[in-house]
């Protein structure tokens, strides 16, 4: 069995920020990544990113991505990254079973344990949703982004939050035409300049409706959406029928943590994170003790903050097994303050609720 | 009306929009973004200081038209590209627009070009006057375009014709 210092799940902002932190102070860590590249969803955001400075705002994410991989490469003798390399189960002696390229089955105990998972894409219930040519948007962008791969001709986009606006921009920057974006909610949920960008190409955005049913035999045909009225029932006669191979799902993340789940951590369901996430303080501890959480795992928010959390927690959990830097308090509180800056707009509204209620 | 459609409406549009004395003077940035958001990469790119944000990051970019000299610094490095520069300065008849465009292929110089408004709709025709691609651009480029002046208010976007 392989015995690590800090081991840390997932190589996504969270993941990779948590680690450079943590060697900074001068722990040993190993990071896991379940795919064959490290950066978690940074490597397919091809679009430059909100924020400050401090979270590389204005580059692009999978710039971002190749910034914090130099910064692990600085740190070389000190972060290790294995790469095909699912954990699969978490257990009380914090052994964590690992699973590499879907063939081989090992354990590493760890001393201390970073959570940073990431999110999975949530899918919409109607008729025919399980034919050929409906993805989940995320899907269609890692297709096209990561393996250069066309996903088909003529989008219809479900939801109008950022990822459903990005990812419409970016299929028409690979020449997919994108025949409309439509949500069920009477409001765009984007950050209303991603909005822009898509209205001013002509794509139109239909707030207030739903998808009907996806008509295909061998796979997807067309869409019919129709209007909704203010209690979310579909509004008989509204009726329209999309003429598409592609049907985009973007309707939502949850947050990825069973693993956490399993080891027995408080979780709660906070319908402001998205979904089932842990109690933790607010320096990312979960309830068991050297256990930590960052980044979407803990609650779906944006890189900017996930990367501030990954900073927090890779500090922290350092100094949980002993390696506490001079500057650790300056440091705690520079990463809170970052945190709280980000989430003190209204569209933080929903995160500062969700903190609340999860808070140890 | 915009947040349904993402379409800025015109009342919206004008308080961004200098007085037309300040356009006819010579470029200057008009900062298209309207919602409290956590960004502030505008407010860190001007050299002169004409984009303010303040200390809260969620705070709308106030552009102040007296500092800006339309320099374009800004408008490749805003992520919502809801930044344009607009120059009346050089006729009577034509107003210059810099505005970011991340489409392949790139238009040329002096081609012809279709004309679209905030909601994509054709309005008019334009001429490209110049492409601008350098590598501080970071993949955005800058196109200037010459449009006709009724157009200040609508035009916001453009589409090849080949
Ligand atoms: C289209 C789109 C646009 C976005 N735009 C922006 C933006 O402009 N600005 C912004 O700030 N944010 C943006 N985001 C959000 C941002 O990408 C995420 O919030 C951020 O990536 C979360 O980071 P993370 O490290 O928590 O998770 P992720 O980036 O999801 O990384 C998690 C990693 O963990 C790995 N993993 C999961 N489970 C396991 C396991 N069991 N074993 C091993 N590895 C595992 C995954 O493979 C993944 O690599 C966007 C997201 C999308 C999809
Ligand atoms: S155009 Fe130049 S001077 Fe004007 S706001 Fe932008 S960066 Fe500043
Ligand atoms: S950089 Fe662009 S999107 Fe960000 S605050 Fe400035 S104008 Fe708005």
């Amino acid at each position: 069995m392989k015995e690590v210092e800090l081991l840390i799940i997932g190589s996504g902002p969270a993941g990779l920020c948590a680690a450079v932190s943590a060697a900074e102070s001068g722990a040993k860590v190993l990071v896991l990544e379940r795919t064959f590249k490290p950066g978690g969803q940074l490597i397919k955001q091809t679009h430059m990113f909100f924020g400050s400075e401090s979270q590389y705002a204005s580059h692009r994410g999978v710039d971002i991505a190749g910034i914090l991989l130099d910064k692990v490469k600085e740190y070389g003798d000190r972060i290790e990254i294995m790469l095909n390399c699912t954990a699969v189960g978490f257990y009380e002696d914090n052994v964590v079973t690992v699973l590499r390229d879907e063939k081989e089955y090992f354990k590493i105990k760890a001393k201390s344990i970073i959570c940073a998972t990431g999110a999975y894409e949530k899918s919409l219930a109607f008729p025919n949703n399980d034919l050929p040519g409906i993805y989940g948007a995320g899907a269609v962008q890692t297709l096209m982004n990561v393996y250069g791969i066309r996903p088909g001709n003529r989008v219809l986009m479900v939801g109008a939050g950022n990822i459903g606006v990005i990812v419409s921009y970016q299929l028409m920057q690979a020449g997919i035409e994108v025949a409309a974006v439509l949500d069920a909610a009477p409001r765009i949920g984007a950050y209303l300049v991603h909005a822009s960008k898509l209205a001013r190409m002509g794509v139109p955005i239909l707030t207030s409706h739903t998808v009907k049913e996806a008509i295909g035999t061998d796979c997807l045909e067309a869409a019919i959406v129709c209007e909704v009225d203010d209690k979310f029932r579909p509004i008989p006669g509204t009726e329209k029928r999309y003429d598409v191979d592609v049907m985009c799902i973007s309707v939502g993340l949850s947050p990825l943590n069973e693993l956490l789940a399993m080891r027995g951590v408080e979780m709660k369901y906070v319908g402001q994170l998205s979904g089932y996430v842990p109690m933790r303080t607010e320096n990312c501890e979960t309830s068991i003790p050297g256990i930590f959480v960052a980044g979407d795992a803990s609650g779906i928010e944006e890189a900017s903050s996930a990367m501030a959390e990954g900073y927090l927690a890779g500090l922290c959990a350092a100094a949980s097994l002993g390696h506490v830097p001079e500057d650790f308090e300056q440091r705690r509180r520079e990463y809170l303050k970052q945190l709280d800056g980000l989430r003190s707009g209204p569209v933080g509204d929903r995160i500062r609720a969700g903190m609340a209620i999860s808070k140890l | 009306m915009f947040e349904k459609t993402g379409v800025a409406t015109r009342e919206m549009v004008m308080t961004k929009f200098p007085p037309i004395e300040r356009i006819n003077r010579g470029p200057v940035a008009v900062v298209e973004c309207y919602q409290k958001i956590p960004c502030n990469p505008c407010q860190t790119a001007c050299p002169v200081g004409a984009i303010a944000i303040g200390d809260d990051i969620n705070n709308i970019p106030v552009r102040d038209e007296e500092k800006c000299g339309g320099c374009g610094v800004c408008v490749a490095k805003c992520p919502g590209l809801s930044i344009m520069i607009v120059d009346g300065s050089k006729s009577d008849e034509t107003v210059e627009f810099r505005i970011p465009y991340e489409f392949l292929p790139l238009p040329e110089a002096g081609e012809m070009v279709t004309g679209l408004d905030r909601a994509g709709k054709p309005i008019c025709r334009a001429k490209v006057i110049r492409v601008m691609n350098p590598a501080a651009f970071d993949r955005t480029p800058v196109i200037t375009l010459e449009v006709a002046r009724e157009y200040l208010y609508d035009f916001r976007n453009f589409k090849r014709e080949v």
